[in-house]
């Protein structure tokens, strides 16, 4: 039995996250990222959820309270954009190194300078180092359901590590969608009370956040990269388990969206993925072999997965918007560098689209593949990113 | 016997006792019985309180004492003088 409303995204997060119920919740505003913490609050004051709500002066202090909160054995929660998740920066690295099994919401928006208050990838993609599992959804439903699966999967005893949710801002967070909500008792079974391996106690004190020298602090780093390994591994039996309350099977790491026998394959993460969708079905309509893989999970980064849907392909075309400044974006790097030496794979082409929230549309879709098509049939590579639709009128 | 890692770097918690950081010093503090007049200046201004009353004397505990040497400036009777550590 499940409810169906139709809500703004925000809210089906807000809503997630309540049926989850997390101990403490801190709150910081930050556009487009706001509703969300505001949907939380009101919550609290209608009596409808009893936790303990922070507000507090600064996202970085948003970061502590719930990674103090979450080594105090307490189910922890906070959401944030763009400047706010990179003024968190310092504290995700150190909650991943202590273990911290907390959740949060990163709602996708570019970063200063120009300030822009819309949406790309770059915000998140500048923590895919910090040891941060982060998964990225298509759909306030996707949305909905993922962070009911975050907290399984950050409290998972072999993983313990923070769980960012990456939403793109306004497209998911600001649009009312048609969401199916799970029964609470629902909710309850799938994620049963947190109780961490450590935790804060005046009966038995304990030393958090010791110093570590050159003849340990490797063997910390490698735990937290053996931990991602495992996430490969039990993030897909969470997703499954959850897909199997639900109905609705998102996928796992990846989804694999009409690659039999594709030549060219998209690949692409968050909202964007739906026009994407729609775009491999008209093409397809007109014969051509496109397919596409969609990114659920940045990390642990999914390249077997990913492999293996595009094995057979003759192009990958990745999408992103991000950009790492003197290099390309940061997926096509993820990609070839897997692909490297690899007698079997695609060749990757990198496509930089829908930074500061420019469109995305099935137009530029159809650019992307045209381009694509056009190195495979001349067979020279090409080595730069390609900026879609950038407008060399306007360059200075 | 292996020291393995713990989770996250967590370890069971001690006392600031256990580590005897007066191997840090490189000057140790010497009390001239003769000139001090008891007065306690320098176990207030002690940032290890590493300076105690034993029968009624002033002694320095050298297991903890840094050789920040503040007792010796603060003594108003230079009773306090500051000798090199040496091997």
């Amino acid at each position: 039995m499940s409810t169906i409303k139709v809500v703004e995204g925000s809210e089906a997060v807000a809503l997630a996250v309540k049926a989850c119920r997390p101990q403490v919740i801190s709150a910081y505003p930050i556009s487009p990222q706001t509703h969300i913490v505001e949907h939380l609050a009101k919550m609290i004051a209608d009596g409808e959820l009893e936790t303990e709500y922070v507000r507090v002066e600064s996202e970085f202090s948003a970061a502590s309270v719930i990674s103090g909160s979450s080594a105090a054995a307490s189910r922890s929660y906070t959401a944030s954009s763009s400047q706010g998740l990179l003024l968190m920066t310092e504290v995700l690295y150190a909650s991943a190194g202590l273990r911290l099994p907390f959740v949060i919401t990163g709602v996708n928006r570019s970063l200063s300078a120009p300030i822009s208050i819309q949406v790309d990838h770059q915000d998140a993609i500048s923590l895919r180092d910090s040891g941060v599992i982060q998964f990225f959804v298509e759909s306030s439903q996707e949305a909905y359901d993922t962070h009911i699966a975050a907290f399984k999967v950050a409290e998972d005893r072999r993983i313990l590590l923070p769980v960012m949710v990456c939403m793109d801002g306004w497209i998911l967070t600001h649009s009312y969608e048609r969401v199916s909500f799970m029964e609470q008792e629902e909710v309850d079974s799938f994620l049963p009370a947190f109780r961490p391996v450590n935790y804060l106690d005046v009966k038995d004190p304990k030393t958090w956040g010791s110093y570590a020298e050159d003849d340990v602090l490797m063997e910390f780093k490698y735990a937290i990269q053996e931990a991602m390994q495992h996430g490969k591994v039990r993030i897909k039996e969470v997703f499954s388990e959850l897909a199997g309350i639900t109905g609705r099977d998102h996928g796992g790491l990846i989804e694999a969206y009409r690659t039999e026998g594709a030549e060219v394959i998209l690949v692409a993460m968050g909202s964007m993925v739906g026009t994407v969708k729609d775009a491999v079905d008209e093409l397809r309509s007109k014969g051509k072999r496109v397919g596409l893989v969609k990114i659920r999970c940045y990390r642990p980064f999914p390249y077997e997965d990913i492999l293996d849907a595009i094995k057979g392909a003759k192009v990958a075309a990745v999408m992103e918007a991000n950009f790492s400044m003197g290099s390309e974006g940061a997926v096509g790097m993820d990609l070839k560098a897997k692909l490297c030496g690899r007698t079997d794979s695609p060749l990757v082409i990198d496509f930089i689209a829908g930074l500061g929230g420019r469109e995305v549309n099935k137009g530029t879709i159809g650019e992307i593949v045209q381009k694509a098509e056009e190195v495979l049939n001349s067979g020279v590579p090409l080595q730069e990113s390609q900026w879609v639709g950038l407008n060399p009128t306007i360059l200075a | 016997m292996i020291m393995r890692i713990t989770l996250g770097s967590v370890v069971k918690g001690r006392s600031s006792l256990d580590y005897k950081t007066g191997g840090w010093r490189d000057q140790r503090p010497v009390i001239h019985e003769d000139l001090c007049k008891a007065c306690g200046q320098c176990e207030m201004v002690c940032p290890d309180n590493a300076v105690h009353v034993v029968d009624k004397t002033y002694v320095i505990d050298y297991d903890y004492c840094k050789g920040c040497g503040l007792c010796a400036y603060e003594c108003p009777t230079d009773a306090i003088e500051m000798v090199p550590e040496e091997k």
